[in-house]
């Protein structure tokens, strides 16, 4: 998205800087690094006001340009069993017992945005995913190869490959009407107030309202706001009835992290290897200008006995 | 030179003084070997390391080489596979290879008045076939199931990672490996080249650097020694 309202703040496979430039301050406290002013963006899902009427799902459909595909009926009304490459956005319904009582749980399940994606890090391709500066973080098509690293580094199995093309795809949080200062699709089309769209600091203070209304109003005394921090916190976050069970919602991970053996990879495994082959390549010029090479001819007959 | 001082052995050409080092199927066997890796080396690098992502530009693009590294990747374990049979049961470390790594030290500071007279394959050229073997193992299980993440990923996703990781592991064994090795064929060793180039080198050159392999192949194996010899 070249759009002046989206600065990018990291990406995927790349040496270097990344465009923009300058630092400052921002309201929030946080440093940035870009040309433009720009605040963390932040969906709310407001998981108790949701009535599983899928408007979300269509209009995710209907912005982005995919058709309806194939459902599958398993007994609930969930559209299908999990996100595609061209399914983005599914409520996941679920039913649990709590105290005797029959909940019927309804989460909408996207991309989360994380602060800090394992999807970027996991990433080989130049250019592939990049982070916008408002916390969005999107998959470059053009440049994605079709490895699914992503797929290996993403805690919440958003990602979702395309054999035919052989690229991946998910929710852009609809980057390109924020970029034009239009909330996403899905916030558009919600009938109850259950999603909302804002910056991430209005978010949380609009979560937190609602779960102290919750607490005072109603039976959940357990409610919470779901803004996991193994990740950095995400740009998607829920007001849960219960912030300790968020698995009870469809898989929803309670400390999601980027897998470790992905970190070790990225991080250590990368730079180790990268410095032994250097020294590894500087060692044998060294030893080649100490020694040089054996000769030829010279002793053939005492060649090869010990002393 | 004319043409009846030549005597054709094992697909290789040997003139006045000179002894078979390598067959003409291993020698084919070693540049299929050496081309697949150095493949898979480059377009791996590309994909390892953000500064090294270039290469993939330079091969075709991202999409073609990932497209092109599985299926050399199995070209190459083929080929390994060819390889095992043919040298496995001469890469054997035996007794004289250790006291030929005990004399290490002097080899690579070229005192090599100093150094255990060693078979067809020195202690390091074992090491090295060993490392690349089982570190080709590794690869081909571990890049199998990275060539078709979404066939293994339902049941397997939180083994993803750790089979990436391997794989990497796996292929920088491989790197370091294969740095020594060239640096020892292609820079060090005088004469090595040629062997595995064309197959021959001069006698004085196998008695130097391969005393117990020159003492076997002249009391066994006549025909690896160009007759003039005799």
């Amino acid at each position: 998205m070249s759009n002046g309202q989206l600065e990018i703040k990291a990406i995927s496979g790349h040496r270097g800087g990344t465009p923009g430039g300058g630092e400052y301050d921002q309201p929030n406290g946080k440093k940035h690094t870009g040309a433009t002013r720009d605040y963390d963006v932040c969906k709310l899902v407001d998981v108790t006001t949701c009535i599983g009427c899928k408007a979300c799902e269509v209009a995710c459909l209907e912005w982005n340009g995919y058709e309806f595909r194939e459902t599958t009926f398993n007994d609930t009304y969930q559209t299908m069993p999990d996100t595609a490459w061209n399914f983005w956005n599914l409520i996941k319904f679920n039913e649990v017992e709590k105290d005797g009582e029959m909940q019927w749980l309804m989460r909408k399940d996207q991309c989360m945005h994380c602060e800090e994606p394992g999807c970027l890090m996991a990433c080989p391709a130049d250019g592939a995913i990049v982070q916008y500066t408002n916390g969005i973080v999107d998959f470059n098509q053009a440049n994605c190869i079709g490895c699914q690293y992503c797929v290996t580094g993403c805690p919440f199995n958003i990602p979702k490959f395309n054999a035919e093309t052989k690229k991946v795809y998910k929710c852009t949080l609809c980057s390109d009407r924020v970029g034009a200062g239009l909330e996403p699709a899905c916030i558009k089309s919600c009938p109850t107030g259950c999603l909302h769209f804002g910056s991430k600091e209005d978010m949380l203070d609009l979560a937190n309202s609602r779960v102290t209304q919750i607490k005072r109003e109603t039976a959940h005394k357990n409610a919470g706001v779901y803004d996991p921090p193994g990740i950095g916190g995400t740009h998607v976050i829920y007001v849960l009835h219960d912030k300790d069970k968020p698995e009870q919602y469809g898989g929803l991970p309670k400390d999601p992290t980027i897998p470790f053996f992905v970190k070790m990879w990225k991080g250590p495994l990368k730079w180790l290897g990268g410095i032994g082959m250097v020294l590894g390549v500087a060692a044998l010029f060294g030893h080649h200008v100490r020694y040089g090479p054996k000769s030829l001819h010279d002793g053939d007959e005492g060649r090869g006995k010990a002393q | 030179m004319s043409d009846d001082n030549v005597v054709v052995s094992h697909g290789t050409d040997l003139r006045k003084g000179e002894i078979v080092r390598y067959t003409l199927k291993e020698r084919m066997c070693h540049w299929l070997s050496a081309v697949s890796y150095v493949y898979l080396l480059l377009t791996g690098l590309a994909l390892f390391t953000p500064y090294l992502y270039w290469i993939a530009y330079v091969l075709g693009g991202g999409p073609t080489v990932r497209f092109w590294h599985p299926w050399v990747g199995l070209v190459f374990f083929v080929i390994q596979m060819w390889m095992h049979s043919m040298w496995s049961s001469q890469m054997k470390v035996t007794d004289q290879d250790l006291d030929w790594s005990k004399t290490l030290k002097a080899y690579v500071t070229n005192r090599d008045e100093q150094v255990a007279p060693a078979g067809h394959f020195n202690h390091g050229q074992k090491q090295f076939y060993w490392i690349m073997y089982y570190s080709t193992l590794v690869l081909i299980v571990t890049g199998v199931l990275m060539w078709f993440p979404e066939l293994v990923s339902l049941k397997a996703h939180g083994l993803m990672p750790v089979v990436i990781f391997l794989h990497c592991t796996a292929a920088l064994f491989t790197i370091g490996a294969f740095l020594i090795h060239v640096y020892m064929g292609v820079v060090f060793v005088s004469g090595g080249l040629q062997g595995i180039l064309w197959g021959h080198v001069p006698i004085s050159w196998a008695k130097a650097h391969h005393r117990l392999w020159y003492e076997k192949v002249k009391s066994e194996d006549r025909s690896r020694i160009s007759s003039s010899e005799f």
